[in-house]
């Protein structure tokens, strides 16, 4: 697979939240500045997100993350994956998910997605271990 | 039980509207009345995805809704009325659906030729006309995103009011 085939990724949260993850990341392994891309829907309309979306990621395979599973990014995230199989949406990101992408983003979105939400899920726990 | 708000807000059912507005006033029913989305059954299921549990939600064209806001200010059910556009709530003010209510400014971003009002009010020439002819039809309009915020009554947010 060649890097232009690599899957990218875009984090769509409230606020700065998006902004302050791709920052954790890039702290904790760096990743090139395209690889993931942080937007907020800060000031922004559906169509305006949207329209970012889109101009950041062209053809390329993608994972659209998002904060909630509801709301304006994720409503406007499955708006701009409606026209194909290249996008997929990732509700409920953490930073375990987001590191687990930038490792194996040369997967296939089908392979790469599954994945993605396994590690999401694994890394929730309490300790002591809740009963 | 009337309508207890009738809200123009881009994002429509999302997190200040629920959770905020929904809290604060308890609703139960959300009205959003677009005639675009109303023809769009998949995009009003995402939409529903961010109700709370017992809320519902109807999509209604303009006319539909202008004509139907009798029956809604009749329906024992908390509601709130939301428009995407300015435009549509003009449209539903042209009707007479509006005598007696108010317009709450909850969401209108950035896109291009608006300038900021507030950092979530951005207008333009063609919504500063819309406002207007609200105005003029004798609905009083207020800029306010969540119930906690100040109200801010729109005449002041108008270059040329």
């Amino acid at each position: 697979m060649s890097d232009d085939d690599q899957v990218r990724g875009i984090l769509l949260s409230h606020g700065k939240l998006a902004e302050g993850m791709v920052d954790a990341v890039q702290r904790i392994v760096g990743v090139d500045d395209d690889v993931l891309v942080a937007l907020s829907n800060e000031g922004h309309n559906s169509q305006g997100l949207a329209d970012s979306i889109d101009a950041v990621l062209g053809d390329s395979p993608a994972v659209i993350f998002t904060d909630l599973c509801t709301g304006s990014c994720a409503v406007t995230a499955q708006i701009t994956c409606r026209g194909g199989g290249r996008r997929v949406v990732v509700f409920g990101m953490n930073l375990p998910m987001l590191l687990e992408f930038v490792f194996h983003r040369r997967l296939a979105l089908e392979d790469l997605v599954p994945r993605l939400l396994e590690k999401g899920k694994q890394s929730m726990k309490s300790s002591p271990i809740a009963e | 039980m009337p309508v207890l708000l009738f809200r123009v807000d881009e994002r429509l059912i999302h997190g200040q509207v629920v959770m905020g507005w929904g809290a604060e006033l308890q609703l139960e029913h959300y009205l959003v009345v677009d005639d675009e989305l109303a023809q769009s059954t998949w995009e009003q299921d995402l939409y529903r995805q961010g109700l709370p549990e017992g809320a519902r939600a109807e999509f209604l064209q303009v006319n539909q809704a202008a004509a139907r806001l009798e029956i809604f200010e009749a329906d024992p059910r908390r509601t709130m009325l939301l428009t995407r556009s300015i435009v549509a709530m003009r449209e539903l003010v042209d009707r007479g659906a509006l005598k007696g209510h108010r317009v709450n400014l909850g969401g209108l971003h950035y896109s291009s030729g608006r300038t900021e009002r507030l950092s979530y009010i951005f207008l333009g020439e063609s919504e500063e006309t819309e406002l207007k002819a609200i105005l003029e039809g004798g609905v009083a309009v207020f800029a306010r995103d969540l119930p906690g915020s100040r109200a801010v009554d729109v005449t002041s947010l108008l270059i040329d009011p």
